[in-house]
Parts: C-alpha cells; structure tokens; sequence
C-alpha cells in the first residue's frame, strides 16, 4: 500500500495524480492508523518546516511515523519540505526536524541569488540509488537546502548560489528537494522508480 | 543551474481557452485540459490559467476544470481569477493547483497575501498586476485593475514592492501597453521591476516573436516569460511551437530546459 501524508498545508493532490499517471493506486494519511501496511510512504512538501512538523506532531505521526520507516523499513520519500525535516534541524522557523539524517536546513544566501529558487534545475545524481534516476531538469520551489552531515547520504545535486542538495538516500529513506510530482517526464520517471521498489514495511 | 522558464498563459471562459486582444474580443482555441496537455507533451516549463469572467459573475474560480488540467499533466500550474479567501486558495490548491494568481483582489484587500502566504507558503502566491504607463506616478507607471479597465492611482513599482512584503513569492508583471501588440515586452518597466524584487518576475505583455524571448532575457533579470499569442492565437498565421522557441533561445545562449524530443506537439 502506498501512503501519502496529507496535512493541509501540502500538495497531497497531485503527489496522488502523479502516482495514479504512473499506474498505482495509493491512500491519503491523515492520521496514524493511515498508515497501517503502508509499503511506501511519501511526505509532500508546500509551506515551511515549521509548520509541516506542527502538523505531523498534532497529526500524531511521529511516533508512527518512525516505527514503520526507522524499525519496519517502509520505503520513504520526502519531496521538498518533506525531504528538509528529514534532517535534524532548519534555519526556516528554527525547527526542531524528524534527525532521521544527521545534518541541518540553511537558507540560501540572498545575497547572491534570489530567493526563493523557482524553476527548472538539473540534477546530478551522484551515487546509484535503485530508483531510476537520471541527471535531468527537474522543477524546485524552495528558499532552503539541506546539508547532510554525512556526504554518503547526498544522492543528487544541483547549483545554485553554489552546489546544494537536490536528493538524499540512506537505506529506505530518499529525499527529493525537488518536485519530482511536477517535473514532467523526468519526475515522473524517478517517482515511478521509487514506486517500483520492493521489499518496504509490513 | 537554473533555467529561464517559458510559462503559457491561458484565458478560460467556461472551460475553454479563449484569446483576447487588449483585454476584450475573446476568441474560442480549445478545451483547458487539452491545450494544457499539448503544452505539456512540449516541454512547456509551466501554466498559468486566468478565469476571466470568474470575477465579474461574482463567483468562485472554475475548480473542474482545474481538476481536470491537474490530472492531465505534471508541470507546475498557477490559477487566478475570482480568488476572494484563503477557503478559496486552499480549494484551488488542494484541486491540483501549485500557485494561487491574486491581482484586483489583492490591490483591494492587500492581506489576503499575507494570509495566503502564511497558510500555504509565500511560493503559493503569486501577485500578477496589470500597469500601464503615465506621467502621473513616480514611476512611470500605474496599477490598474479588473481587467485593465479600472485605474486605481497606485504606482506600479510601490504596490509590487509592497506585495513583495505581504509575502508573495513571485510577481507577474503585465503591461497593458503592450499586451496583445506582439511587439515585444516592455524591458524599460521589467527592468525597474527587477530593482524592486527579490522574488522571481514573470514578464508578460507583447510577446510576438523569439526575438522578444531573448531580449526580455539578455537585457532583463526577469526569469521568466509569460507567453499565449505565439504560441496559440488563431489570428496569427505563424505560431510558434514551444520547441522552435526553445531551440531558438538555446541557440543564443539563453539556459533553458530543453525542448521534447517526442515531437508530439501539433499545430493548435
């Protein structure tokens, strides 16, 4: 069973389309028990860190959350906001994030670069992740970046007002800073690869 | 890095795009959900669906048929027209929608961006004005509003300025003077923009040929360009596909997503 988490803020709605174009049929979560025999679960992102981890804790997620990816290996994809509280603190709101991945969220420098980045980038997958993933332009709406502690979680990159995170991978746990739901083609492709992985939770 | 993007503009009438020259004269192209897929199968980078008669029927924006567009492809869409309050951002959004377009709304109830940008993020929200020029303001330039019919005595660089700081993500700037003229954009008004923003302007108004594509893009930071009658008009003999226009500014050294190798795209 797919899953996806759907707190008000987020873009559930077409995280749903893209996986229905793609041939799954897949669940809306909206509270714990949602997530029961969840195979995979996807976490949209629209709106801030902060908010995104009001809404999981009043939504009770956590705890539900962590026993199905951390304990139960369900597979997780976290698309933008959804890949930034995977890591354990954000500049945005100074949010206290999930820490499933051991670094921190920072803003883009103003400075040099318009923030917030909207548009087409392209993406350099850095190490071989079983999705099918392949450098291509994908669309990115965000004012924030990750950046993992540990570089072998760092599944992609792109440039900005320098290198910055575009997808994290650790064991059953992907990130996309991008909207893979919204990047044509090629998002589809990498969202399809992503729902074709076998062997995620109960 | 990233790309400069090419955003088609479509005026919905009952579910159907129509074209307007100079904001009246609307002549029928095609259902939204089609054009928009035909779009989409070209690499267009992103849509932008105006209701136009939403707010002068007094209702709410066309939500099936922004259902039906946001099952039909996968590119970000922004909506606009009879947006009143944040029920109705969150309808349009939760529909499928990624932005939400305020214009004459906005300029009479300015918080409605703050509160927009608040519930949804400020990248929901997209301030789209309509200005034309005179030698009343200090800019140049003056705000006008309900289809460009109404002049409202505000400077075009002060009310983007403060829609910047209400919280709106991107600013889509039109020139009435220009709009529908096919004769390029207005780079004097883009460029007094741009000094004014952080936030990413989308530049619409003029656009006639490729060549207005790579002006607005060499001489202005605008990044992006809003485009319909080249890509669509039934009036003009030669439209453009999404695919020329991209080969075209790539060619010049403009950084764009490429165009679809499918060769899918047919002549509307």
């Amino acid at each position: 069973m797919i899953a996806i988490i759907d707190y008000k803020a987020g873009n559930a709605t077409s995280v749903g389309h893209a996986a229905r174009r793609l041939g799954y049929e897949t669940v809306f979560a909206r509270c714990p028990r949602d997530l029961d025999g969840a195979t995979h679960i996807i976490l949209p992102g629209v709106g801030s860190a902060g908010a995104t981890m009001k809404s999981l804790r009043e939504m009770d997620m956590i705890p539900v959350l962590e026993e199905a990816v951390l304990n139960g290996k369900a597979l997780f994809l976290g698309i933008c906001v959804g890949l930034q509280v995977l890591f354990e603190r954000s500049e945005e709101d100074n949010a206290d994030c999930l820490g499933w991945l051991k670094g921190q969220v920072v803003r883009f420098d103003a400075s040099r670069v318009r923030v917030p980045q909207i548009g087409w980038n392209k993406v350099r997958f850095v190490k071989d992740a079983p999705c099918n993933a392949k450098d291509d332009f994908f669309y990115f709406v965000n004012s924030y970046h990750a950046k993992p502690k540990d570089m072998s979680d760092l599944w992609g990159e792109a440039e900005y007002d320098g290198a910055f995170t575009a997808a994290v991978n650790r064991d059953n746990i992907y990130g996309a800073q991008f909207h893979a739901e919204k990047s044509g083609e090629a998002g589809l492709s990498l969202f399809g690869g992503f729902l074709a992985l076998k062997g995620g939770g109960s | 890095m990233l790309t400069k993007r090419l955003i088609a503009c479509f005026d919905i009438v009952n579910g159907r795009v129509t074209k307007a020259v100079g904001f009246q004269d609307n002549i029928d192209v095609a259902p939204a959900e089609e054009l928009a897929e035909t779009m989409y199968d070209a690499q267009i980078d992103e849509l932008i669906f105006y209701d136009i008669t939403a707010s002068a029927e007094k209702r709410a924006i066309d939500i099936e048929t922004v259902k039906k567009v946001a099952r039909r492809v996968f590119i970000p869409f922004t909506v606009g027209g009879g947006i009143k309050s944040l029920g109705d951002m969150y309808e349009a959004l939760k529909a499928g929608a990624e932005k939400i377009s305020v214009d004459s709304m906005a300029v009479r109830n300015p918080e409605i961006i703050s509160e927009g940008a608040k519930a949804f993020g400020s990248q929901c929200v997209v301030l789209s004005t309509q200005v034309k020029r005179t030698g009343k303001m200090p800019s140049g330039y003056e705000v006008y509003i309900d289809g460009a019919r109404l002049a409202t005595g505000m400077d075009a660089a002060e009310w983007i300025r403060r829609g910047q700081e209400l919280g709106a993500g991107e600013i889509c700037l039109n020139s009435i003077d220009n709009d529908g003229a096919l004769s390029g954009y207005d780079l004097a008004l883009m460029k007094l923009a741009e000094k004014s923003l952080s936030v990413p302007l989308i530049a619409s108004g003029g656009a006639g040929k490729p060549e207005h594509l790579k002006e607005l893009f060499t001489v202005t930071q605008a990044q992006a360009a809003i485009i319909s009658s080249m890509l669509y008009s039934p009036r003009l003999s030669l439209n453009y596909t999404v695919r020329e226009l991209k080969d075209y500014l790539l060619g010049n050294g403009i950084s764009m997503r490429p165009p679809s190798g499918r060769g899918k795209e047919a002549a509307i």
